[in-house]
């Protein structure tokens, strides 16, 4: 490689092989990979930074704990499923993020800010801005990043499930579609809670404060959701249980996958949004992602340097 | 220089060191904000080398910076980097250039290493490359087995040399340095502007180099441009900046034959048609002469001089005439709104020499 032509000094080529060299300054004419290299450069650091890869032991304890947290109890349905020769698995794989909400949330709380409030704490954003990359590039690696993390922590515990069902020799053909239909499922969720993450965490250099928010936004809108929808169901009133749910991220993606994913909804009754509302539902989820990807790059136009 | 020689370089490098190219161009640069103009139709052209960029703060120096790189359009005008068009070609100029921020940007928790090889990727360094770019352009900076340590526990002095170290690594042709002395202690400046120095001297790297202290600039750059409120007050090379009128200062001992040598000197050089100032009211500058020396011939007169008295020389020192002279002289008909630009340090030099020529 260029790195190692000829210096400008060449090196005596005596036997003696323990003398140092003062080699000076060496250019580089190497490659120059541009952009989109940079980009998927701060993509693949931000999803390490996402697990604490490369960065203190103490930062890898959280994530990984998180992580196996999320794992075990799909480990013990399977341990059981097996064990028992269950005809079908304890809960449907759609379910599984859902019940798991408070994981996720607490996850997605930690890593957020540490993704994008380090930098903007400790002013290193003004260093990737006069670097090729654009806004948009710095947005969607961080994006993608935070997105791919979740997205490896909400379906790892599936492919566990799924792996578990077939060595229980649960019905293959079903098995997959309900796999299948949860990977998307947690797909759109991953989307949808990194772009929220992400747009709160964006705001404050803070990283406790972008904690707190994040946590805050999650949790107090699906107690907020569900303690309405309940009212709503105690009043007889299932029409706006379903409107009520788009409020909130948790049951947006409940109501999307009840309504075209096949899941049982864990609205109060049982009751999913019809389809018609699940278009709704759908649209609004996608409005949601890209409102947050716009989010972003506004606000990042305006830290630029 | 001699690297560039040496290697194989894009055309552009080629240019940037053939002599009077220009490696920035500004022309009637203006940038207006709802209540500030912080640039206002500036032009000028830099060549290559260690050029300094003096102003007081907000004199439009980073504004600059940042139109320079391309992530700020400017209102009106247009400017060129390395040849290429700013407006247009913001990632190919930044590709090229380096930039170390005024401002701390160092995330404590990650090693020097760690941070500049990152930093190298981000500029499109392959990442065997950035590894071995990085080793060597933190040795360069001067940073040795505390590169491995989280940068955390670094002293300002160590931190400025990570910035600066992410601002070469991927070996640019022009580095913009932003007040890259900031908040060091004298040793430290010094080292600094050694290292910005050896930028251009070994690195073959041009340099263009913010200060709001004159004083260094001066010691350091082969130019130097003088802004303020937006506007070019002055650009020139530091050698016309201060040979034309170099001021001389002597000191000599007394004899027995001379009780007081310093008034003997001046009486002697008065003769030989030679106006001579005192070292002015500062404590212990009462044996010190000050002369405006005109050439070679001035040196080999004051030698005679004393010489023939026979006093002995206890100093004979150039003292240079201070860019912020620049800055008293145009200041002077501009209302005197620009007397706190060399802030603390200049200001102390302007007086200072105020006061050398006030006789």
């Amino acid at each position: 490689m260029a790195v190692e032509q000829p210096l400008r000094t060449p090196a005596p080529a005596s036997g003696d092989q323990t003398r140092i060299h003062n080699i000076g300054y060496r250019s580089y004419d190497g490659p120059r990979l541009g952009r989109s290299y940079a980009r998927l450069s701060l993509y693949s650091q931000s999803l390490r930074g996402a697990y604490g890869l490369g960065r203190s032991a103490k930062s890898k304890v959280l994530p990984m704990l998180l992580f196996v947290v999320m794992c075990i109890p799909a480990a013990i349905m399977v341990a059981v499923a097996v064990a028992t020769k269950a005809k079908e698995l304890p809960v449907d794989y759609t379910r599984y993020a859902i019940i798991m909400q408070a994981v996720i949330s607490l996850y997605i709380a930690s890593q957020a800010p540490q993704s994008v409030s380090r930098d903007l704490r400790f002013k290193t954003v003004p260093l990737y801005f006069s670097r090729p990359i654009e806004t948009a590039d710095y947005v969607r690696a961080k994006f993608a990043a935070l997105t791919s993390a979740l997205f490896i922590l909400t379906a790892t515990p599936l492919l566990v499930l799924y792996v578990g069902a077939l060595l229980a020799k649960l019905d293959f053909t079903d098995q997959t579609k309900g796999f299948a239909q949860g990977l998307v499922s947690v797909a759109l969720l991953s989307l949808l809670f990194g772009g929220i993450g992400l747009v709160i965490a964006a705001v404050t250099p803070r990283r406790g404060f972008g904690i707190a928010a994040v946590i805050a936004v999650l949790t107090i809108s699906y107690g907020a959701v569900s303690t309405l929808q309940a009212i709503a169901y105690v009043q007889d009133s299932s029409q706006a249980i379903a409107w009520i749910g788009l409020f909130s991220p948790v049951t947006l993606i409940d109501g999307v996958q009840s309504a075209f994913l096949g899941a049982s909804s864990t609205f109060p009754g049982g009751v999913g949004p019809s389809n018609g509302e699940g278009v709704v539902y759908v649209l609004i989820t996608l409005g949601l992602i890209a409102a947050c990807y716009g989010l972003l790059t506004r606000r990042y136009r305006k830290v630029g340097l | 220089m001699p690297r560039r020689l040496s290697g194989l370089t894009t055309g552009v490098v080629r240019v940037t060191n053939l002599g009077d190219v220009t490696v920035i161009a500004t022309e009637s640069l203006s940038k207006r904000f709802p209540r500030v103009t912080a640039l206002d139709r500036l032009s000028m052209d830099v060549g290559p080398g260690v050029t300094g960029l003096v102003g007081a703060n907000g004199a439009g120096k980073s504004t600059l910076i940042k139109i320079l790189l391309g992530l700020s359009p400017a209102t009106e005008g247009r400017a060129e980097v390395l040849g290429l068009d700013v407006a247009t070609e913001g990632a190919a100029i930044r590709e090229r250039v380096g930039y170390m921020p005024e401002h701390d940007c160092l995330p404590p928790d990650v090693s020097a290493t760690e941070f500049v090889v990152h930093m190298a990727r981000m500029s499109g360094l392959p990442p065997t490359a950035a590894r071995e770019r990085t080793a060597d352009t933190l040795r360069h900076v001067g940073l040795y087995e505390e590169r491995y340590r989280p940068m955390g526990g670094y002293s300002t002095g160590m931190k400025q040399r990570v910035k600066l170290a992410q601002a070469l690594v991927h070996d640019p042709d022009l580095v913009f340095l932003d007040e890259p002395t900031n908040g060091l202690d004298p040793v430290g400046r010094d080292e600094m502007l050694g290292l910005i120095r050896r930028i251009h001297t070994d690195f073959g790297i041009s340099v263009l180099v913010t200060s709001h202290l004159l004083g260094e600039l001066e010691r350091t750059c082969d130019h130097v441009v003088v802004v303020d409120g937006g506007k070019l007050l002055r650009s020139s090379s530091t050698t016309d900046f201060t040979q034309n009128t170099t001021t001389l200062a002597i000191e000599v001992t007394d004899t027995d034959e001379h009780p007081d040598g310093t008034h003997a000197v001046r009486e002697a050089l008065h003769a030989r048609g030679v106006s001579v100032q005192d070292g002015g009211g500062l404590p212990g500058s009462g044996h010190i002469l000050l002369l405006t020396a005109r050439g070679e011939e001035t040196y080999d007169l004051v030698r005679d001089v004393i010489a023939d008295l026979g006093l002995g020389l206890v100093r004979m020192e150039q003292r240079r005439h201070h860019i912020s002279e620049v800055f008293t002289n145009d200041t002077a008909t501009g209302a005197g709104t620009h007397t706190d630009t060399g802030a603390g340090h200049g200001n102390g030099e302007q007086r200072k020499e105020a006061v050398g020529h006030g006789g």
